[in-house]
């Protein structure tokens, strides 16, 4: 694997820092909107009346700002930079990387845009206007082509498992966003629609959104713990794994649905099977950080990583007894999902993006961390914050799934939830109180007089 | 090198496509013959709370759609569909009924494949969320103004809820606008075709017998 600074000129870094800034300012967006959407559900909503601003369409800027703002901006800077130093190969072309990053995000504007004036489309993760679709899917090509071109290139022997990920992921993302965005929404009605929007919500959270994330961990973990991953045999089942069983799964989104039974039993179960694939991954990490434990006191990246880690195992263990006929009797549909969701998304691969921004920043910008107590308290409040709101929404979702059930007026459901909604609503400040002191230590450390030598990354440094 | 190409077509193509066929294509087959109506065919069974819908708001709705009719009617729904999706009111409201957790008692009649296999349902709208009940069986449960007053103030008849407002359906003399006798139209769609009475737990012994009411 590549040495960390001999190959600094194989990277642009300046295209890493203008990526990590995009995804900041998305997160950013998206926290927001979320929060916005939280007050909703108190009946305190702060732009009542606006159309341009209705909670509903809220709700898809903070999901798409999330998925195709945040993460996508995130993982493409992680991969600019770890894509060259693992093939010891640039990039196919710099002003084609610049290219990208302004299409992706006119991409973003037009999304945000076309969802609050109300040109929707009604696919769960691809509520992207329709005439966004082609512009998206080009802008993955051309994404394909770009990062793809060095791992072609790649002199190495054996490709690193890293790479395995990422270009599965190319390859899948481009064929995922096509089939979720265009069958149901012309050729596959009803419950064959449903199938394939299924398949799509899971696929892009299983065939973008995780091999990425898991590439960049076998990448950062290593790297910052300055030693091997502990067994190269089992982060191939790993890999093997996931390509296998996850493009299977999607359908467990509707269960009880009028979707053939044959398809809702195949998914429960390669979604049950899946946990022991996780497992293997979670073995292989923990194992690799043992005897090194001291890193997640001293080391933030490696902190985040493996507490992103935790989240990850906590929400597969959660997926494969939620996945159930029987669970899903009483959580489908409920809050329950809402903080599954939130674990996946942010917990673990949120938690993960935040652990190489706080090792990347430094380095993008050239100077260490402005604060160091801010970057722990930033870490407490948004794992308190994201793990009250995971217990507080599983709860809700208990008692509203119960309640259903007991065929209680439909009014108790939404009147016993208010006080976990308010809950909900505490918890999301807190990660947002959290995130503001991250990004102003950000804007902080970008600000700061560059250091008279060349500063050392926080790894080293905390 | 080889190797890529290799995992991109196993691992990338090869799984994705597996996983399509077996969970997108043969779904698809086994629903081929299920003939797929057009909105137009579809609008030819008018329910009557179209009817009423011109009666109650005679000239906002000569205005919008003229007479009501299978063309008027097909209109207000493609309409009515849009509203709701630009609304995503299938973020909080969900379009199926499941044969579990006594949904058939609170909703109506259990959900079957070929309710769905129509122009309306491209995409379909079944939602993975029900922050407010589940609206495939809402035809004829509540009166076109019970909706107007709900879609402009949803606490004005249901004061517990957290439904936003829609003041834009309506029109300076807060009667509902075209937007807005759109969806009402097709709220009052939904389950038209398999109506059961209102409130159908209380005609739980008539559902288990299996008759339809």
């Amino acid at each position: 694997m590549a040495q960390a600074d001999t190959n600094r000129d194989l990277v642009n870094v300046g295209l890493v820092r203008a990526h990590l800034i995009a995804g900041a300012v998305a997160f950013a967006g998206s926290l927001f909107a979320g929060l916005f959407y939280a007050f909703q559900f108190l009946r305190a909503y702060p732009f009542p009346g606006v159309e341009l601003l209705s909670p509903g369409r809220m709700r898809m800027v903070h999901t798409n700002l999330a998925a195709y703002g945040m993460i996508a901006n995130a993982f493409i800077a992680g991969m600019l930079w770890a894509i060259p130093r693992l093939t010891r190969r640039p990039i196919l072309s710099d002003r084609l990387g610049w290219f990208i990053f302004w299409t992706w995000q006119a991409i973003l504007m037009a999304t945000g845009v076309g969802l609050l004036t109300g040109h929707a489309q009604a696919i769960e993760w691809g509520e992207t206007p329709i005439f966004v679709d082609p512009i998206a899917i080009v802008g993955l090509v051309l994404v394909v082509l770009n990062l793809g071109a060095p791992i072609v290139r790649s002199q190495e022997r054996g490709l690193y498992v890293s790479l395995w990920y990422f270009t599965a992921a190319l390859t899948w993302t481009g064929l995922v966003y096509f089939m979720g965005n265009y069958l149901p929404q012309f050729w596959a009605p009803g419950a064959t629609g449903a199938a394939i929007t299924g398949l799509f919500i899971h696929d892009l959270v299983g065939l973008f959104v995780t091999p990425i994330g898991w590439g960049l961990m076998y990448y950062f973990v290593p790297i910052l713990l300055k030693k091997p991953i502990w067994s190269h045999a089992l982060s191939l089942i790993g890999f093997w794994g996931l390509a296998f069983f996850y493009p299977l799964q999607g359908v467990h989104h509707f269960l009880f649905s009028p979707i053939p039974m044959y398809a809702q039993y195949g998914a429960v179960v390669s979604t049950v099977i899946l946990e022991i694939v996780v497992t293997t991954v979670i073995v292989n990490f923990f194992a690799t950080i043992r005897g090194s434990w001291g890193a997640v006191v001293s080391n933030m990246p490696i902190r985040w990583f493996y507490t992103g880690m935790i989240c990850y195992f906590t929400t597969c263990l959660q997926c494969a007894f939620q996945v159930t006929l029987t669970f899903q009797q009483i959580i489908h549909f409920t809050d329950w999902v809402v903080g599954h969701a939130h674990l996946v998304m942010f917990g673990v691969f949120g938690f993960w993006i935040i652990g190489f921004y706080v090792e990347l920043w430094p380095r993008v910008v050239g100077r260490p961390w402005y604060s160091r107590r801010l970057l722990v308290y930033h870490y407490w409040l948004t794992l308190l914050g994201m793990s009250l709101m995971f217990v507080d929404l599983v709860a809700a979702g208990l008692l509203q799934g119960y309640s259903w059930r007991s065929l209680q007026p439909w009014s108790d459901s939404i009147i016993a939830s208010v006080p976990f909604w308010f809950t909900r609503m505490v918890t999301g400040l807190m990660i947002i109180a959290g995130q503001l002191l991250f990004f102003y230590n950000m804007w902080a450390t970008a600000r700061s007089p560059v250091p008279a030598r060349v500063a050392a990354p926080a790894s080293q440094t905390a | 090198m080889e190797r890529v190409p290799t995992i991109a077509l196993i691992a990338g193509i090869s799984t994705f496509l597996l996983g399509f066929i077996l969970m997108g294509v043969l779904p698809w087959l086994g629903q081929s013959k299920i003939p797929m109506k057009s909105v137009e065919e579809i609008a030819r069974d008018i329910p009557a709370d179209f009817y009423q819908l011109a009666e109650d708001y005679p000239e906002e709705f000569r205005r919008a759609y003229g007479q009501p009719d299978a063309r008027s009617f097909a209109k207000a729904l493609r309409l009515g569909r849009e509203v709701y999706i630009a609304e995503a009111c299938w973020h909080c409201h969900s379009q199926f009924v499941r044969p579990v957790s006594n949904e058939d008692l609170r909703f109506g009649p259990v959900s079957t494949v070929e309710e769905y296999t129509n122009e309306m349902n491209l995409p379909h709208l079944f939602g993975t969320r029900r922050v407010g009940p589940d609206l495939i069986r809402e035809s004829g449960k509540r009166s076109n103004d019970w909706h107007a007053a709900h879609f402009y103030e949803p606490r004005f008849v249901a004061p517990y809820s957290v439904m936003p407002s829609y003041r834009w359906f309506f029109d300076a003399q807060d009667r509902p606008n075209e937007r807005g006798l759109a969806i009402i139209a097709y709220v009052q769609w939904l389950g038209s075709w398999r109506r059961t009475v209102p409130e159908t737990i209380y005609n739980a012994e008539a559902i288990q017998k299996g008759e339809q009411p």
